[in-house]
């Protein structure tokens, strides 16, 4: 892009129109300067709570179980535990940054109407957004996973693929959460989502015991949610333990919640912007 | 994305902004019902009307981001339901409530914001110097939006509006609960750009905003346009020259409209004062003293585009 385009975008007449890397990009660069002052905050948040589960449930609880049943399946349970909280709070992180701080940007602050009366769209903001925050859930996934490696949480270096994994089960509760927001009038549905969705998912997604150790009746609950996905992926490549079928079909069902979650997304974030 | 470029910037006589038969609804109601006007470059224009005449809803199809129900809309020529991206490219938006990023600084937001329009970083950076210094707010271009004062927000997002040198500005109630000094502050800066050439739309519920800034402005009420016209024109074809307001010590003042009928052009009884439209104030205020009638208070004035208003719908601008 010449210094021409950008002089012609200063003048009067018909601009040069912006290529969606400019406008995805401008979006972005929004994103990053309010991830960089609330960068204290987010350490906090995004680092100390699951740093409190490897302490409790890792190596607390872990050795207990360590002593009475050698493990899990013969896995240390630290080593069977860590995968999973991995993929537990980028879910967390994941799902907060697609309620409060959208319902924002919709409704408090109104900053998207103020991008939307820009050349930008609505998919372009989308697009940013979203985009914003996978990448704070790799950063975020990235140190965790470095803390956890530093304690022995992980066996193998396959275990580098619960990065992506990670990431791709936190989009799958971003995506369709963030078009579930765009429909919401205020934060009370929130409630609801963290305390009857996320902590089950949290308890009940073979996350801190195999999901055969639950009712029978209880299993396919797990089957449909994206965190039990998530958790089992994570642990096959973290314990080099790959099924290759399984972990296709884990992931081709994480994939599916973030393409549907997509067209539902920018539906209704559509019909809330634009009226 | 489609890269059109339209044959229309040197376009007949200069139209910027063409609307006719424009509606737009919401579900059963209808917030626009039908208003037709242009908009020549370099004019400041426009829409005076209490609170829910549709100045908002007429506002956001102008900006091209709410879809026209029916009518037809130009903006520079384009149609908004196809180049909606290219129209706002050209487009500085004010809008009611500020929508800046309260926790960034100033200049940030004015960085922010230019980027959306895909000026460069050294662009952006140059502009917000500049802008800063039009709208008074350089020695706090370092510090967070949130603490500043409401006129200073309405400033940061007029200079927020300019950092693409629009061609068009739009401006949804610019002093909207600004104290009269902040008030003063904006409109100087406006009269600037209007001065600079440039085009200025502008709703107010405020009958001396009006006053001061548009050259012509149309008249809405219940999402009709009732009329159109420059402000000294308004008031010659829908008021008198002066107004005596009278002031009476009683709960109800339509028990002295009748003893004053007769006095000036017409009466208007209001819950709280009486106004009597006339030519010359003084006369009128001796002859209602003739007639042995003693009001509180008595003030003559010249008429303005509330007694327009009042005339034209019955009913004050700001409840």
């Amino acid at each position: 892009m010449s210094t021409d385009v950008f002089t012609a975008r200063g003048g009067h007449g018909p601009r040069p129109p912006l290529a969606t890397r400019e406008r995805v990009g401008a979006v972005t660069g929004y994103m990053l300067l309010v991830y960089r002052r609330t960068l204290r905050g987010t350490i906090i948040s995004t680092f100390l709570s699951p740093l409190f589960f490897l302490l409790a449930m890792g190596i607390g609880l872990g050795s207990l179980i360590d002593e009475r049943t050698g493990g899990v399946g013969g896995v240390p349970y630290l080593q069977f535990v860590v995968p999973a909280i991995v993929a537990m709070q980028t879910m967390w992180l994941a799902m907060f940054e697609a309620t409060y701080p959208v319902m924002d940007y919709i409704r408090w602050s109104k900053l998207y109407d103020s991008m939307l009366a820009t050349p930008l769209r609505v998919r372009d903001v989308m697009v940013g957004h979203i985009g914003s925050i996978a990448g704070r859930l790799v950063l975020a996934t990235s140190v965790f996973m470095l803390v956890a490696a530093l304690f022995g949480g992980f066996a193998t270096w396959g275990a580098l693929w619960c990065l992506p994994i990670a990431v791709l089960t936190g989009l799958a509760f971003t995506v369709p959460i963030f078009g579930f927001t765009a429909t919401q009038q205020n934060e009370d549905g929130f409630n609801i989502l963290f305390r009857l969705i996320a902590t089950p998912l949290m308890l009940f997604s073979g996350t801190f015991f195999p999901i055969d150790q639950l009712p029978v009746w209880m299993q396919p609950l797990a089957w449909v949610t994206p965190l039990w996905h998530g958790v089992e992926s994570a642990r096959m490549v973290a314990l080099g333990t790959v099924d290759p079928p399984w972990l296709a079909l884990h992931t081709g069902v994480l994939l599916m919640f973030v393409l549907v979650g997509w067209v539902l997304c920018e539906r209704a974030l559509t019909k809330r912007l634009v009226t | 994305m489609s890269v059109t470029r339209p044959t229309v910037c040197g376009m007949a006589n200069d139209v910027l902004l063409s609307a006719s038969g424009l509606t737009k609804r919401f579900g059963d109601f209808t917030a626009v019902d039908g208003v037709g006007f242009a908009v020549r470059k370099g004019e400041s224009f426009g829409f005076l009307g209490p609170n829910g005449a549709g100045k908002s809803s007429t506002m956001r199809m102008i900006g091209a981001v709410s879809p026209v129900t029916a009518g037809e809309l130009r903006i520079f020529g384009q149609d908004p339901a196809t180049n909606g991206p290219q129209i706002r490219a050209r487009l500085g938006v004010v809008p009611q409530h500020d929508q800046l990023d309260q926790e960034l600084t100033v200049e940030e937001n004015m960085w922010v914001y230019g980027r959306y329009f895909g000026l460069s970083r050294a662009q952006v950076r140059e502009r917000a110097v500049e802008l800063l210094e039009f709208a008074q707010l350089t020695e706090r271009a370092k510090d967070r939006v949130e603490p500043l004062s409401g006129g200073m927000k309405r400033r940061l997002t007029i200079a927020r509006a300019l950092i693409s040198t629009p061609e068009m500005l739009l401006l949804d109630e610019p002093t909207t609960g600004l104290d009269p000094q902040a008030r003063h502050l904006l409109w100087d800066r406006l009269f600037r750009l209007k001065r600079q050439g440039v085009t200025l739309i502008l709703t107010t519920h405020y009958m001396d905003e009006a006053e001061q800034l548009c050259d012509r402005l149309v008249v809405m009420d219940h999402g009709r346009i009732v009329a159109e016209g420059s402000p000294r024109a308004l008031i010659r074809q829908h008021s008198t020259r002066e107004v005596l307001e009278l002031r009476f010590d009683v709960d109800d003042h339509a028990e002295y409209g009748a003893k004053l009928a007769g006095i000036g052009d017409r009466v208007e009884v209001l819950p709280d004062r009486l106004l009597v439209y006339t030519e010359d104030g003084d006369t009128a205020a001796a002859e209602v003293h003739d007639r042995g009638v003693q009001p509180l208070s008595s003030l003559v004035r010249r008429s303005t585009l509330e007694d327009v208003f009042l005339h034209l719908t019955g009913r004050t601008l700001v409840d």
